[in-house]
This record gives structure tokens, sequence and C-alpha cells, in this order.
């Protein structure tokens, strides 16, 4: 196996090649300190205001793909045999891009610090093509916050300008911007930096079990939009650093009959449309997971195995009843994704043991699922409770219930007793449902944080699990949400 | 966006009322716009992280730095001691350490800073200081701080007529509380200087303040020299909203400590959750009430009485909490009035100006009170509103100011009408029966703001204009641009009184090199009155100009004519170019100062009487919402405006700040929650856990009209009027909304809803209404 000891990517039309990258560099400083090049903005330092929002082309299926992403948490390696498009080349020839001068023609800036992010949110919209309404709008670009306009004139711009085929430098030279990307597409391991400083990003599953097995002490990196913060924030010092994002076969989301495998450095981006073709509330969910930047990076795999009680979506995969295959060394294990989670910051995967795909299987035609995410804001907010359930239902009687809550204890967990309290009820009965919300006591002891009381979770868990039945029961959901309906009602088993 | 009818064109002029763009549009969506963090660094710059502590309240038994000093790239690690002046970065009343020294206020003042090579190693580094505190208990909420009886100011009050026999022989008398949350600027651009050494102890600061003047003056007190060997300049902010009118300074001062200890540039940018941590915000505030009125619902008094976390020092707190004051009425005629302040003390970072500076709490709470008279008397609330506005003969405000300049009847009846309130308001009523867990809301809430500092002396400003012999113009003024749009609307100024294209007009960075003294850009005055000084630089200039246009072709000064870039006299006609060039040739000075000072204003705090005021702002909203009663979320459906900027200088500018501003004050009311903790941590300092609004969160269905103005009353900058400030507080109809909303589950039962209507605030009003019933 080939080992490179380098970073290449494109920038400005060049092949940029880096032997000298630390372990913590981040994209944005090599950018604003090593190049100068100063139109990226550094608003918060987490991935969460999104001023340094630049724009990564990938192939995928041998096309190049544009996506947003968080400079500020993206690590400089994690970049390698990607082009990277920053707000301070958009304009070209001498001319604004659409979406520039649509911005400027909109007063879509007034402090103009956001405006660098937004309009590289928005050239990632423009090439995705075709039309766009509002609410895609405000999907792609709820990661950017904007402090002075209000927005209206934002979305008027992207409104104006993303109408169908791109037009513009890239899309003129996306075959040239292919085939540079195509020739830096190797399968080296790539290893920069000695045995006790250094960054890696195998190219596959083997050579990340051998180099884990090495250095048990490594940290796994997927999307980094957690680890990110380690470096940016709580200033931790990180040597030794291995990136998954360069195994192609831990990108596979297959798709069969009965379920899906997610391989574990899937980002959410690629995941999406597979996980929430399941149900249109885990497609939801994943629309108000992070953000599109989060979920450019952020990956499937990462969000679980750094065992987060806040991640939105264990919970609604436990209740899928996923199952989680780890791998050490040339061992491999298979469990019930419940099971993985121990306690706070604490999971069930030894040393060197990494997760390699999660499988979920599909619902079954007596099922209904549902899940809520509660959050101060809608959009790109961590959830102060997130509530998924399902119910398997014949002949109007609850035959088993599956309650899992995040949010509500130190690990995203099942609420077993208001299962039980479930089990064998008429659906529609809506007595028989006491039983199981005062349950929920039983299961939950919740916490007072900055996001919400204890008490505000344990009543807003039994809100939710009340709302669930009564809409399994059959009440159309734009009679019980103020967000997220669900499309084309119902499928009311009651 | 919709930009009729505000603008009368037949009385359009060339270049003002036309919706130009922002001066740095094109520069922001390219990235070439530098703010401070983005210019060059000279060769050998510094950098600072600060040091804090990490308990509120103490004494400081001592520090350990060994370990900050032996760090990778560590020069210096700077304290109080180290300084050689004064270590104080108050605005006025020497309360505000730069270096805390002997004890600690809050949880998050800075102890020390460190200076490195890099920014990244001077963060690091910090981390490694060991602070003894030998700590007390601190006093976290305004309770706590009512149980010290610590107070960072006096309080103060308006009193007129008898408010408490009239309470005594009211037909009925309300009373209620409401506690109103604070909100963090989340400017996007974090606090930032950069501090340049010169020759002789010069020392120039890049500071992205809205009070240059200010900073130069810090920077000058705390190295102990003069005001005129410090330079303090500010090209742009990336936002401010209040938080860098006080609270820029003491960054600069650390950055230009920095520089002198080492004799190098040195530059400090604060990380987010610092910022967050070390700077003030709006205050958060518990305002209790009574109100006497009759069977109608016409108040005849008021008790108000509003209790404010200052923080550990005064900072603006003055101020702000007069402002709170000045609005409490907002729109409203209370006959009898004692509405009181009390500026509590607490262990917690200093509150400081915000968008609105204490008015928007008042408005709040006179909103509350019309709500509840409403909902008491079973009446839509818009009709008591409309009972207790001002009127003729009804006009005098508590502190004494007579309103002559109300179009408040006019403005709402419009926005009744063109938002369809009553029809909806029915509709509403109706969904709300048949709905069980979703319930709607519509409000339709005033909104009356006054212009001008109450602080009478700054109301002032300066400006300087050259013109060169090539017919170009650089106009400078004491304002600040924080993307308020403040640049463009006063070249647009000059722009007119020189009829010449207002591209051609180069802006330049405010620096107190070319204006001295100037006012903080704030309470919504910069074009008010930077355009008035402006407009009277260029006049001094163009007057010279026209004399010898007259001379030159023998045509009378009175039919000298300036415009579309040319210079017409009598029959003759040259460019504006050609008769600068001219002036030179006839040694004729190109160059001019202007100054305004704001007119009419006599108020005296002492005895709260006189004009604070030259004019009103005028606005008007309406919002329709959802509640989820089962969770407490809220979705907000349509919002209509109708707002009053006078004949408006930049209607495209003047847009944008009323729906920013709008959507700034929907934040506060209801996703924006300060969080500490029992120990006055702050726990909410970073974008993931402090949520301002996304883009979803504003209604797709957002209608915004200008009122169509025929002008200012008074004779402000071309009959405009200002607009920074007022249009936050039109989001008191969101939250007067989801009151409704929540008042629909129990007739006559007044939802306890405090701001931010947060989900979990809202379900704790939804849960009252069910024990109530």
């Amino acid at each position: 196996m080939t080992i490179r000891s380098s970073i290449r990517f494109r920038y400005r039309g060049e092949t940029v090649e880096l032997s000298n990258v630390g372990p913590m560099d981040t994209l944005l400083d090599w950018l604003r300190l090593d190049r100068g090049a100063m139109g990226t903005k550094e608003g918060c330092g987490e991935g969460d205001c999104g001023a340094c929002t630049l724009a990564i082309g990938s192939l995928r299926d041998g096309h190049i793909v544009y996506e947003p992403v968080n400079a500020c948490i993206q690590l400089l390696g994690m970049v390698d045999g990607k082009e990277i498009i920053t707000v301070d080349d958009l304009a070209w020839g001498g001319k604004l891009h659409p979406v520039q001068s649509a911005m400027v023609d909109t007063h879509g800036s007034q402090c103009g610090f956001c405006t660098p992010g937004f309009v590289m949110s928005l050239f990632t919209l423009y090439h995705q093509g075709g039309p766009v309404d509002r609410r895609t709008v405000n999907d792609h670009i709820a990661g950017n916050l904007c402090r002075c306009t209000g927005y209206r004139p934002i979305a008027d711009a992207a409104l104006a300008t993303c109408l169908g085929q791109p037009n513009d430098a890239w899309s003129a030279r996306v075959g040239e911007a292919t085939s540079h990307l195509a020739d830096l597409d190797d399968d080296a391991d790539v290893f920069v930096g000695s045995d006790a400083v250094f960054f890696a990003a195998p190219a596959s599953e083997d050579a990340l079990a051998a180099l884990y097995l090495r250095h048990p002490d490594a940290t796994l990196v997927g999307g980094a939009t957690d680890v990110g913060l380690w470096i940016t924030k709580q200033l931790h010092t990180l040597p030794k650093i291995i990136h998954t994002g360069r195994i192609k076969s831990l990108h596979r989301v297959a798709e069969g009959v009965d379920g899906l495998t997610i391989g574990a450095a899937a980002t959410y981006a690629e995941a999406e449309s597979a996980l929430g073709g399941i149900d249109p509330d885990i497609a939801e969910m994943l629309r108000r997971l992070g953000s599109k930047q989060v979920r450019a990076s952020g990956t499937v795999g990462g969000n679980i195995a750094n065992g987060s009680p806040i991640g939105d979506s264990p919970p609604v995969l436990i209740v899928l009843d996923a199952r989680l295959h780890l791998r050490r060394g040339d061992t491999e294990r298979d469990i019930a994704l419940e099971d993985f989670f121990i306690d706070y910051g604490k999971q069930d995967r030894s040393a060197s043991e990494f997760v390699v795909r999660i499988s979920v299987p599909r619902l079954a035609d007596d099922q209904v699922f549902r899940c809520y995410k509660i959050s101060k804001r809608f959009d790109q907010d961590i959830s102060a409770l997130l509530g998924a359930f399902r119910f398997t239902v014949k002949g109007g009687k609850i035959r088993d219930a599956r309650i899992a809550y995040g949010g509500m204890a130190a690990i995203p967990k099942r609420a077993l007793a208001a299962e039980s309290a479930l089990q064998g009820i008429r659906l529609k009965d809506s007595n028989a449902w006491q039983k199981a919300l005062a349950a929920l006591q039983q299961d939950f002891q919740p916490i007072d944080d900055m996001r919400a009381s204890a008490r505000y979770r344990m009543e807003t868990a039994k809100a939710l699990l009340t709302k669930a039945l009564i809409e399994a029961a059959g009440e159309v959901s734009n009679r019980t949400r103020v967000v997220g309906t669900r499309g084309g009602e119902l499928e009311s088993v009651a | 966006m919709n930009l009729s009818p505000k603008f009368d064109a037949a009385a359009a002029t060339a270049e003002v009322g036309r919706a130009v763009a922002h001066d740095s549009a094109a520069r922001h969506v390219s990235g070439s716009a530098p703010y401070i963090d983005d210019m060059r660094e000279p060769a050998g710059t510094v950098h600072l992280a600060p040091g804090h502590a990490e308990v509120a309240k103490g004494k400081i038994a001592g520090m350990d730095l060994s370990a900050v000093k032996a760090a990778p790239g560590v020069i210096a690690v700077l304290t109080a001691s180290d300084i050689p002046g004064i270590n104080d970065c108050s605005p006025a009343m020497g309360d505000d350490p730069i270096l805390a020294d002997g004890e600690v206020h809050f949880h998050g003042q800075v102890v020390f800073a460190v200076v490195a090579e890099t920014r990244d190693q001077a963060r690091r580094a910090a981390k490694l200081g060991k602070i003894m505190i030998d700590a007390a208990a601190p006093a976290v909420t305004v309770e706590d701080g009512e149980a010290t009886g610590e107070t960072v100011l006096p309080p103060y009050e308006f009193l007129r007529g008898t408010p408490d026999e009239e309470m005594d022989k009211a037909e009925h008398t309300v009373t209620g509380t409401i506690r109103i949350g604070g909100q963090e600027h989340f400017y996007l651009e974090g606090q930032v200087a950069m501090s340049v050494p010169g020759e002789g102890g010069e020392m120039l600061v890049y500071s992205s303040t809205q009070h240059p003047g200010e900073v130069q003056h810090c920077v000058a007190k705390m190295l102990g020299q003069s005001d005129a060997t410090v330079v303090c300049e500010c090209r742009r902010m990336g936002g401010a909203f209040g938080g860098k009118e006080s609270q820029a300074a003491q960054w600069a001062a650390l950055s230009a400590l920095a520089a002198r200890v080492t004799g190098r540039p040195a530059k400090m940018r604060l990380d987010r959750d610092d910022d967050m941590i070390m700077t003030g915000k709006r205050h958060d505030m518990r305002a209790d009430y009574r109100v006497a009125l009759d069977a109608r619902g016409v108040v005849s008094a008021v008790d108000m009485n509003f209790a404010s976390r200052c923080g550990y020092s005064a900072d603006l707190s003055l101020g702000v909490n007069d402002r709170t004051l000045f609005h409490a009425d907002n729109a409203y005629f209370y006959p009898h009035a004692r509405i009181a302040s009390q500026r509590i003390r607490t262990n917690t970072v200093s509150n400081t100006a915000f968008r609105g500076f204490g008015g928007p709490q008042g408005m709040v709470c006179a909103e509350r009170m019309m709500d509840q008279i409403a909902i008491l008397m079973d009446a839509d609330p818009l009709t008591i509103r409309k009972r207790n506005f001002y009127a003729r003969g009804r006009d005098v405000t508590p502190y004494g100011l007579k309103l002559e300049d109300n179009i408040m009847a006019a403005l709402v009846r419009e926005l009744e009408k063109t938002s369809e309130y009553k029809t909806r308001r029915r509709d509403i009523a109706r969904f709300n029966k048949k709905s069980k867990v979703l319930k709607k809301g519509i409000a339709l809430t005033p909104v009356k703001f006054g212009i001008s500092f109450t602080l009478k002396h700054l109301n002032q400003a300066g400006a300087l204009v050259h013109v060169y012999t090539d017919g170009s113009v650089q106009v400078n003024h004491g304002g600040t641009e924080m993307g308020q749009g403040l640049y463009i609307k006063v070249a647009q100024v000059v722009a007119e009184e020189f009829g010449i294209p207002v591209a051609t007009v180069k802006i330049t960075a405010t620096t107190t090199e070319k204006v001295p003294n100037a006012a903080p850009t704030a309470a919504s005055s910069g074009s008010d009155i930077n355009g008035m000084a402006a407009k009277r630089a260029a006049g001094a200039i163009r007057d010279r100009m026209a004399d010898l246009a007259a001379k030159l072709h023998q045509a009378k000064k009175s039919d000298v004519r300036f415009a579309g870039g040319k210079v017409y006299a009598g029959n003759a006609e040259m460019s504006f170019a050609e008769l600068a060039k001219e002036c030179f040739l006839d040694r004729i000075s190109l160059s001019s100062t202007g100054f305004y000072s704001t007119p009419k204003i006599t108020w005296d705090r002492n005895t709260a009487t006189g004009r604070p005021f030259l004019y009103f702002a005028y606005g008007a909203s309406c919002s329709e919402v959802t509640v989820d009663t089962l969770t407490g979320e809220m979705r907000i459906n349509r919002v209509d405006i109708v707002h009053d900027v006078g004949r408006s200088l930049n209607p495209a500018i003047d847009i944008g700040q009323i729906e920013g501003g709008f959507v700034q004050g929907m934040g506060w009311l209801t996703t924006e929650e300060l969080v500490y903790d029992d120990q006055g941590l702050l726990r909410t300092h970073a974008p993931s856990t402090y949520k301002i609004p996304t883009c979803s969160d504003v209604p797709e269905d957002f209608r915004v009209n200008l009122w169509a103005s025929k002008g200012n009353r008074e004779n402000t900058i071309y009959r405009s009027k200002a607009v920074g400030e007022p249009p936050l507080m039109l989001a008191t109809s969101v939250f007067s909304a989801i009151t409704m909303a929540i008042a629909s589950l129990n007739k006559g039962v007044v939802p306890p809803l405090d701001a931010p209507a947060t989900p979990e605030a809202i379900m704790r009003a939804v849960n009252a209404m069910k024990v109530e019933g």
C-alpha cells in the first residue's frame, strides 16, 4: 500500500501540495494566516454562525459536487483530494458572480461580516441546479446567521438567482475541474507528520484498523464538527488525528428492501435521502439536524461514536432497532445500537475499535413512526429533547411500542416502562395512554440546563408521547404541529 | 419589499431619497471589505488573549502566572500594575478597571492579558494562569441584588399628579409583573482592536468601535498621556448594535498597553465565547405595575417600577434606564403616573447599550398592561390601545413633553386596514374554537420612540469635506459605519449638495484625526446629526464655489445651480471639476468643516423637566402566530409593518433597518435566552446555546411599508427621520400575539408570559391558564 506524506487539493486553479500540515491546523487559519486570503471570516469558531462558509468541491460518482463547509472547524488535512472555493475568488473576469450581484441588488448586506458566508452558501445552492422555493432557501442558509438584515433580502437574492442550470465560470469549466479532482483521487494512505504528531487519512478499512491498533491514543475524526471544537474552543492538544473521510467503503449507503446500511464515514448529506426515506419525520429531523454545513461534514457514524446524549439521530435509530458494526484489528462484532451507549461519555467501544457501519431496518406495514425535536429555535439548534416512537399496531391495538428520547438522560435511552404500559392497549383509548405517560417518570430523571429545565423536559416528554399517540390514532399533523407537518396525510393504522 | 408610496417622486432630488446600495455592498459580497482582523498586520505584530476570573465575586488573594510566562511564544503577561496611567475603561464613572485590581466583580472579568507571537499561543497560554480568589457569595439575579440593596446608581422616577389617590378612587385597578430578558448583541464581528506604536509616544489604534473618541480618550488616560497623542480609526464594524459603544474600549486599551510594553504593533481579537462572557448585554428587568382605569379601559393612573440588572458597574446604565422610563408610556397617555427605576448592582457583566437603549423594556411593559386590560374586559386589545393613545388634549408625556408630531392614530388606522386585522382576528377566534392543540393569536402594537440623546451634550456632530482640483470629493464625519448605511446616506447628502453623482463622493474611515470629540454613533442619531454637519461643510464650500461661478460668468449668485455634475451660472455651464480648478487658481479654500448641534433640546434631568427629544419616530406592526399548546413551540405566520421614516434619505437602507430591527426584536422576545447559573456563570456563551433568529424564523409573509410621510415636522436632514432603533420595538406585536394565543385557552385569564417566549416560557404560561381555570 502506498503512503503519501503530503496532502493535495485544488485552490485558485492550482494543485496545492502541503507536506507540513499539523493535525490541529484548520482550513480557516491556513487561508487567513498562511495565504492571507481574508474574505472568509471567523464569527464564532465553532461552526454555528456560518461566517467562514466556503465551498468544497468533491467527486461523487464521477461528478463534482459543491457543498458549503464551515472552514473554522474543518481540519486542513481533511480537504485532501478536494477543491476549495472561497469568496475571494468568486468574481470572475472582473464581474461579480450572479449570487454576488443579486446580493447587491436586493440590499442583502448591511455590516457585511456574515456576507461572504452567505454568498458561498448561495453559490452551492446555485450549483445544485433547479429552481428553489423559500423553504429550500431557508434550509440551505439555516447555518448562516445574519444579525442585520432579517434575512428577507438574502432569501430574495437566492430566489432571484437559483433558477435552474448553473451558468458561471465553474459550470463552464466543470470538465476540467472534474479531471483535476480525478487526478488527485489516488488510493494512497495519507500520513503527514511523525509517529508522535500526525495527520493521517488511510484509504481503506484495513489500513485504518492497522493504524488505529498502532495508535490507540489517536483521535478518530469523521467530519470534525465536534472534534473541531475540542481544538478551537477547549484548546485541547490532539497530536494524533486519524481521519476516516478517505475510505470510500465507509461512505457507502446501501438501500435494501428490508433496510439500509450506512458506512460510518458517510456524511449526513450522503445518508440524508436514504435515511429520510424511511419516514417523513426522519427527513424532517435530518433537515433540522445541524445545518447544511454541518451535514456536509458531519457523519452519522461520528454522531453515534462520540456518544453525545443530545445527538438527534441515536434515539431515532434506536427506535428503529438499528445495529452497529464495530471493528478492532481484524475482529468485527455487531451489537444493538442501544447497547452501545453505557453512560455519559462511556460507550461500548474498546481501544482501537471503530464503528464500521450502521444497519437500519425499515418500518413494517403495521408500524407507525413519529419523532419530534424540541429546541428553542427550530433550525440549527441542539435539542432540549427529542422523542422517537414506533408503534406496531394490529387490529386497533398496540402490539409493540419502542420509545426513545435524547436529552432526557446521560445517554440516548429507551423508555422501557412507558413501552410496556402501552403494550396491548387500544390505540384510540386515550385513557389507557395515561399509564404510559405516568411511566415516563420511572424511565427518566432529566436535568436542568441552559436548554430546558428538568420539569419542562419531563412535561414535554409526555407531550411528545401524547402527540405521537394522537397522530397514530388518526389526527392529521397540520392540526398538531407548527413545524414539520407530514406531507400527504396519512397512513392511519388505527 | 415595496418601495412605494414612501417617497414623493416630484420632490425627489438627484441623490437624496434614492435607493442607493450600501457603499461597501460590492466589497461585502466579494470579501474585499476589510475589517480590522483582515488588515495586513505590520511586521512583528503581537497578539493578546485575556485571562479571566472564574468566580463572580471575591478578593484576589494571589496569582500564579509562571506557567503562562513560560508557555511557547509568550512575550509578556500584563496585569494591572503594568498600566502607566489610569486603570479604567468606563464611559464616565471610573468604575470599570481594564484589568481587575484586588478584587473581581463578575465571572469573566479580565485579570491579566497574555501577549504572544501568535493568537493561538496567547489563548493557550492564558489557560495556564492561576488566579486565587477568596470567593464570596455573588448577587446574580435582580432579586439577589435587591436583597443586598446595592445599586450602581441612585433610583430615579417620573412623577406626575397623584397616582396613589387615583388608584384608590378608580373603578378598576389591575396589577401585574412581567420579567423581560436581556439580550446578547451577537454582532458577527467580535470585539477587536489593533494598536500601532509611533514616535514620541504616539499610538494609532484601529478599533471596532461606535465611539472612536472614547477609545482615544480611554487609551490616552490609560497610557497617561494627552488625547492629542492618540488616534483612533474605524472604517467599518461587522455589526455593533450598542455593544461597541462603551465596551470596545477595554480591548483597544489592552492592545495599546501591549504595544507600549513590547514596542510592537499589538492586536486583540476576542474569541466568541470570551466576547459573550466578558461584554455587557441588554439589561434584563422585572417590571411591576399597577394601573387604574375606568369602565372603558381608559387608564387614569399608572404606578410602574422597573428593577434592572445593571451588572457590576454603572457603564451606560443611567441613560439606558432613563430611557426605559421615557418609553414606559409607549403611545399611551397616563394622566397620573409614577414611573420608577432601580439600578441594581449584581455580580454579572456590566450591562450596556443595545438598540433601543432601555426603551424596549418600557414598551413591553406598557403593551402587557394593554393586553391585560383587554383580556380582563374581554375586549379587542386594539380597541383598548386606541382608547389610550395620546390625542389632542391628552398629549403631554409623564416627563412634561408636549407631543407635536403625533401621527399614531392615522398610522395605526392604515395598518389595521392593510393587515386586515379585524377579519383575521375573527377568523382566528373561529380557528381556536375548533383547534385543540394549536392556538393562534394576532396583535397590532404601536411604537413611538424619542429621537435625540437624552444626555444633551452628545447631540452634536462634526464633518470635514474636501473638494480636490479634479472635482472629486472626500467626506469624513464623526459617525461610524456598523452596517446601518450611515456612510452612504451622508455621501448622498454631500452629493446632493454639490449636484454630483454619489459615486464620485469618496467615503473615508472615521478617525479622531479628522473630526475630534465626536459623539458615539448611537441613539439612532447617526444620519440626523452627521448628515447635517456634512451638509453644512459641503454647503460652505459650495457657497464659495458659487461666488466664484457667479463672478466668472457675471451671473447672480442666486442663479448658480449645481446639478448633474455641472454648475450652471446664468446661461453659462461648466463642469463641477472645472469650477473646482478655477477656485484653486483663484486661491479659494476647497475644504471645510461643518458642525451641527441638535436644536430645541432642553432636558434637565435634575428637575425632570424640559424637552429630551427633538421629535418622535412612529411605527406599528401586526403579527399573527400559532402556538403548540402541548410543547410551547411557536411559529409566526405573518407580519405587517408600517413605519415612519419621514422623507427617506434612502428607502432601501431604511427598509433594511426596519426589517432587520424587527427580526432582532423578535429574537429578543422569543428564542434569545441568557441563562446564568446560581454562581453567576453565563451558560449561554456561544451561538450553540444562544439562539438568534435564522432565516426560517422570519415569516415568508412579511409586508413592510414606509409610512407615506410628507416629511419630518422638524427641520432634520432633508426632513428624514432616524430609523436605527425604533423598528426593533415593532416586535412587541409578536409577543402580544403569543399572549393572545395563550389567552384563548381560558377566557378572562391573563397569561403570565415572560420574555423571551421560549417554548418553555410559553408552556409555563399555558399551564398557569389551566390552574387558574
